[in-house]
C-alpha cells in the first residue's frame, strides 16, 4: 500500500519535472527558431529581401520541442534506468522489452498485414484515393521491416555466428532477387542508387578504416584520394582511350603516390594538427581540380568517360559488335551493365576486406596497430615508425584510388563537385559510427547511413502528406546529421562494441572497443 | 607602395574577421580538447539572424541610424546563437566528454550538417543580398579605406579588449583558465566545470556572431553554405597559431587574412585558398604545434 503510494507520487513528481522542462524546452525552442523558423526571407519582383512571417509553423516546432522533451523526461530515461537496473538484477532483461515487441502473435498480425497489402495494397491504395493511399504504402513498408527484423531477432544468434559467409551470400543474391522482383527495368533502382551507392561507401570506408582505424592516424581529407582515383581514370580513359583494366592499378598507384606525398609532410604532426592538415590537402585537391582547366576542365568537369568492358571480351556500349545483347541474343537493357558494376563493386570492397585482414596478420599491420596504442613504445621496440605511417598512408589512398576509378566508370561524369569535404566527413562518420576496426560494423553503418539517406528518396508517400510542395531530397543531409549526432551519443564506440584482437596466446577472445585506443596520429 | 598597403588594410580586415571565429575554436579546444567543427555554421547562423533582424528593422522603421541597426543586430545575433551553441553543447558534447576523442568529433560534424541544411531548409538555398549599409570610402594619400573596414577593425579591437579583461583579470576568466589547465583539480577546487565549459561555448558563440554581423556587413550578402569555408580558414588560422593559445588565434587569423589578400593582389586569386591551406602545411613542418602553441609533451 505504501509502496504503490510513493510509486504514485514519484510518477506525479516525474510528471511535474517533465512538465517543467518541456516548458524550458518550449521556451528554449522559442527563442532558438523564432528569426530562423517564424520569418521566412524571400526574394520580390525587385530582387529585395522581403519577410514573409510564419507564425504556425513557429508554434508546431515549438510544440515539438516540448513534446519531445516532456517524453524525454516522463518516460524514455526512466525506461531506460530501469533497463539498465534490471539488467544486473538478472543478467538478461534488456531483451525483455525487445521480446515483448517481437512476440509471436505480433509476427502473425505483421505477416498476415504483410501478405495482405502485398497483394491487395495496390486495389485498396486505388480504392481510397492518392491521401490515405499513403498511408497503406507506409503501413505496408512498416509490416514488411516488422517481419524482417522480426526474423533477424530471432536469428540474432545465428547471424551472429555466421555473419560474414551470410552477408557475402546476401550481397551475392541481391541483384538476382531484385530483378525477379522488380524486372530488369525496375530493379535499375535498386541495384544502382542502393547496392552500389552503399558497396562504394563500404569500400572508401573500409579504405580509411586502416589510416583510422587500424593506424590511428585521423585523416580528414580522404576524399583527395578518392578524387585523384577518379580524375585518373577520366582522364587517361578519355584522352588516350586506355581501358579500365589498365587504368584500375594505374589510379589506385597514383593515389597511393599521393598518399606518400601527403604523408611525408606530416609525419611529425600529431592529433589534431593532422587532422587539419589532411582537411587542408583534400581542399587543395579540389581547389586545384576546379582552377586548372586546361587540364581538368575546371567546374564543368569531365564527360564521356568510356565504359568498363567484361576484359574487352564484352562490351556494354551498344554500338560494339560485341554488346552484351548481340553476344547473348537477349533484349536491349542498361540493367545488364548495373548489375555487372555491382559485382565488379561487390569484388573490389571483398579485395578490400580480404587485404585489410591478410594485413593484420602482417607484421606491417601488427605496426600499424602497435602505433595506434602507443606511439613511443612503438618506436621503442625497434618499429620504424616513419615507413610504419607512409605504407598506412598509402595503401589507405590505394584503395581510395580504385573506389574513386571505379566511380568515375559508373556515373561517366566526374566534378570537383563530387569530392568536397562532406565526402569525407560522411566517410570518416561511417568508419567511427561502425566502431573502428571492426569491418562488420563499417559494412553495417554504411548501409544504415547511406542506404537510410537514399530511402528518403523514395518516400514520396510524405509528399501526399505533407502536400505536394514537400521534398524528402531537401530534408536527407539534415536527417543524416542528426543521424550522426544520436548514434553517437547513444553508441560513441560504434555499432559494433568489440574488437577482435590480431595476437592472442591460445583462443581469439574479443575485446571490449574501449580497451583499443584511437591513436594520437 | 599604396597598392601594397592596400593590400595590408584588406588582409587586416579579413583576418579580423577570421580572428573572431578562430578563438571559438582555439578556445573549446583549449577547454574540452575537441575540434567544434559546427562553429563555422554557428558563424553563419550568427549572419542570417543579423540578416533577418536587419530586415525587420528596415521593415518596422522608416529609417534606422547605422550604428543603432549594426548594434542591434550584433547583440540580437550575439543572444541568439550563445542559445543555439549553448544547446548544441549540451545534447551533442557533453554527453560525450570522456568518452574517445572521435566521438565528439563526429557529433560536431553531425552539428555542422545540421545547421547548414537546417537554415537551407527553413530560409531556401539562395543567396540573400541586402542593400549596402555603409559606403563611405576616405582616401589617405592614394590608399582607400572604406568605412565598414574601419567599422570590422574597430569592433574588433574593442571586443578583444574586452575580451582579454574577461579572461585575464574576471573570476570567470580565472575559473576558465584553471579548467584548460587540469579539469579534475578545478573540479576539486571548487569551480563549476560544467557551468565554465557552457560559458567558454557562450563566448565562443557571440565573438562567432558579431564576425557574422561584419561578414553581412561587409559582403552584403549570405548564403546558407557559408560556414564551411570561413570556418575552415578560422580553423587553419587557430592551427597556424597554436590551437589553445588566444592570441595565437589572433596572430593566426592575421596572418592568413594578408596572406589571402596579397596572394590574391600579385598572383592569383583562384589559387589564394590553395597558398593559405599550403602555407599552414608549410608552418607546421617547421612548428609541429604552431607559431604560439605550447609543444604537446606526452608523459610515459
Amino acid at each position: 500500500m505504501a509502496m504503490a503510494e510513493t510509486k504514485k507520487s514519484a510518477g506525479s513528481a516525474t510528471v511535474a519535472a517533465g512538465l517543467r522542462e518541456a516548458f524550458y524546452a518550449a521556451v528554449i525552442a522559442f527563442f532558438m527558431f523564432v528569426l530562423l523558423v517564424g520569418v521566412k526571407t524571400d526574394q520580390n519582383i525587385h530582387n529585395e529581401l522581403v519577410l514573409v512571417p510564419r507564425p504556425y509553423l513557429l508554434a508546431t516546432v515549438v510544440l515539438i520541442a516540448a513534446a519531445v522533451r516532456f517524453l524525454q523526461v516522463v518516460y524514455l530515461t526512466p525506461f531506460l534506468v530501469a533497463q539498465k537496473t534490471v539488467d544486473a538484477g538478472t543478467g538478461q532483461l534488456p531483451t525483455a522489452f525487445a521480446l515483448r515487441f517481437f512476440s509471436k502473435p505480433n509476427l502473425v498480425i505483421g505477416l498476415v498485414m504483410a501478405a495482405g497489402l502485398l497483394l491487395f495494397g495496390n486495389s485498396l491504395q486505388a480504392a481510397v484515393g492518392p491521401y490515405w493511399g499513403a498511408y497503406v504504402g507506409l503501413l505496408r513498408a512498416a509490416a514488411i521491416i516488422y517481419v524482417i527484423a522480426w526474423v533477424i531477432f530471432y536469428f540474432r544468434s545465428f547471424i551472429s555466428a555466421h555473419s560474414y559467409s551470410l552477408g557475402f551470400t546476401i550481397l551475392l543474391v541481391y541483384p538476382v532477387v531484385m530483378v525477379s522482383l522488380f524486372g530488369f527495368q525496375g530493379s535499375l533502382k535498386w541495384v544502382d542508387n542502393f547496392g552500389i551507392q552503399i558497396l562504394i561507401y563500404v569500400m572508401l570506408a573500409w579504405g580509411l578504416n586502416i589510416v583510422v582505424g587500424l593506424a590511428g592516424l585521423l585523416d580528414l581529407g580522404y576524399v583527395a584520394f578518392y578524387a585523384v582515383g577518379a580524375y585518373s581514370y577520366a582522364l587517361l580513359g578519355t584522352q588516350f582511350g586506355w581501358s579500365f583494366w589498365i587504368l584500375l592499378p594505374v589510379a589506385g598507384i597514383m593515389a597511393a603516390m599521393w598518399g606518400v606525398i601527403l604523408g611525408f609532410p606530416v609525419l611529425r604532426l600529431r592529433g589534431d594538427y593532422l587532422a587539419i592538415v589532411t582537411l587542408a590537402f583534400g581542399e587543395i585537391i579540389r581547389l586545384v581540380l576546379i582552377n586548372w582547366r586546361e587540364v581538368t576542365n575546371g567546374a564543368a568537369g569531365i564527360s564521356g568517360i568510356p565504359k568498363v568492358s567484361f576484359f574487352g571480351v564484352i562490351s556494354f556500349n551498344v554500338s560494339d559488335p560485341n554488346y552484351i545483347s548481340k553476344v547473348f541474343g537477349i533484349a536491349q537493357s542498361g540493367a545488364y551493365y548495373k548489375i555487372f558494376l555491382y559485382y565488379l563493386i561487390l569484388a573490389l570492397c571483398v579485395l578490400t576486406g580480404y587485404v585489410t585482414i591478410r594485413l593484420r596478420r602482417l607484421p606491417v599491420g601488427r605496426a600499424w596497430e602497435a602505433l595506434r596504442e602507443d606511439e613511443i613504445a612503438c618506436r621503442s621496440l625497434g618499429i620504424n615508425t616513419t615507413t610504419t605511417k607512409l605504407t598506412a598512408f598509402a595503401i589507405g589512398a590505394m584503395f581510395g584510388g580504385f573506389a574513386g576509378s571505379f566511380f568515375a566508370a559508373r556515373q561517366g561524369f566526374v566534378s570537383p563537385e563530387s569530392f568536397i569535404f562532406l565526402e569525407s566527413a560522411i566517410i570518416l562518420a561511417i568508419v567511427v559510427l561502425g566502431g573502428m576496426g571492426s569491418l562488420g560494423g563499417i559494412a553495417v553503418a554504411a548501409a544504415v547511413m547511406v542506404g537510410g539517406t537514399e530511402i528518403l528518396r523514395e518516400m514520396q508517400f510524405l509528399k501526399q502528406i505533407f502536400g505536394p510542395d514537400f521534398t524528402p531530397e531537401l530534408y536527407r543531409m539534415l536527417l543524416f546529421g542528426a543521424a550522426m549526432v544520436i548514434v553517437m551519443v547513444w553508441k560513441p564506440r560504434g555499432f559494433v562494441g568489440s574488437r577482435e584482437p590480431t595476437a592472442f596466446l591460445k583462443e581469439r577472445k574479443a575485446v571490449a572497443g574501449s580497451f583499443t585506443k584511437e591513436g594520437h596520429g | 607602395m599604396q597598392y601594397f598597403i592596400q593590400q595590408l588594410i584588406n588582409g587586416l580586415t579579413l583576418g579580423s574577421i577570421y580572428g573572431l571565429i578562430a578563438i571559438g575554436y582555439t578556445m573549446v579546444y583549449g577547454i574540452i580538447g575537441m575540434i567544434n567543427f559546427a562553429h563555422g555554421d554557428i558563424f553563419m547562423v550568427g549572419a542570417f539572424t543579423a540578416l533577418i533582424v536587419f530586415l525587420i528593422l528596415g521593415a518596422m522603421f522608416y529609417s534606422v541610424p547605422v550604428a543603432a541597426a549594426l548594434l542591434i543586430m550584433m547583440i540580437v545575433s550575439m543572444l541568439l546563437v550563445s542559445l543555439y551553441n549553448w544547446v548544441i553543447e549540451k545534447i551533442a558534447y557533453r554527453p560525450l566528454r570522456g568518452s574517445f576523442r572521435l566521438a565528439p568529433l563526429i557529433t560536431a560534424i553531425g552539428m555542422s550538417i545540421v545547421l547548414s541544411n537546417f537554415v537551407q531548409v527553413t530560409q531556401g538555398p539562395r543567396n540573400k543580398p541586402i542593400p549596402p549599409m555603409v559606403s563611405q570610402v576616405y582616401n589617405v594619400y592614394g590608399v582607400s579605406i572604406s568605412l565598414k573596414q574601419i567599422i570590422i577593425v574597430v569592433v574588433t579591437a574593442l571586443l578583444l579588449v574586452i575580451f582579454w579583461y574577461v579572461v585575464n583579470k574576471t573570476s570567470l576568466g580565472r575559473a576558465q583558465r584553471a579548467c584548460e589547465q587540469d579539469r579534475k583539480m578545478a573540479a576539486l577546487l571548487g569551480v563549476n566545470v560544467d557551468r565554465t565549459i557552457s560559458i567558454t561555448f557562450i563566448i565562443g558563440a557571440s565573438l562567432a556572431a558579431v564576425a557574422g554581423t561584419l561578414f553581412l556587413m561587409y559582403y552584403g550578402v549570405v548564403v546558407f553554405s557559408d560556414g564551411f569555408v570561413p570556418g575552415v580558414k578560422a580553423f587553419t588560422a587557430a592551427v597556424l597559431g597554436g590551437i589553445g593559445s588566444i592570441p595565437g588565434a589572433v596572430l593566426g587569423g592575421l596572418a592568413i587574412g594578408f596572406i589571402e589578400s596579397i596572394w590574391s593582389a600579385y598572383f592569383s586569386i583562384d589559387y589564394k585558398d590553395v597558398a593559405a591551406f599550403s602555407i599552414l602545411a608549410i608552418v607546421l613542418i617547421f612548428m609541429p604545434s604552431g607559431i604560439l602553441g605550447r609543444p604537446e609533451v606526452e608523459k610515459v
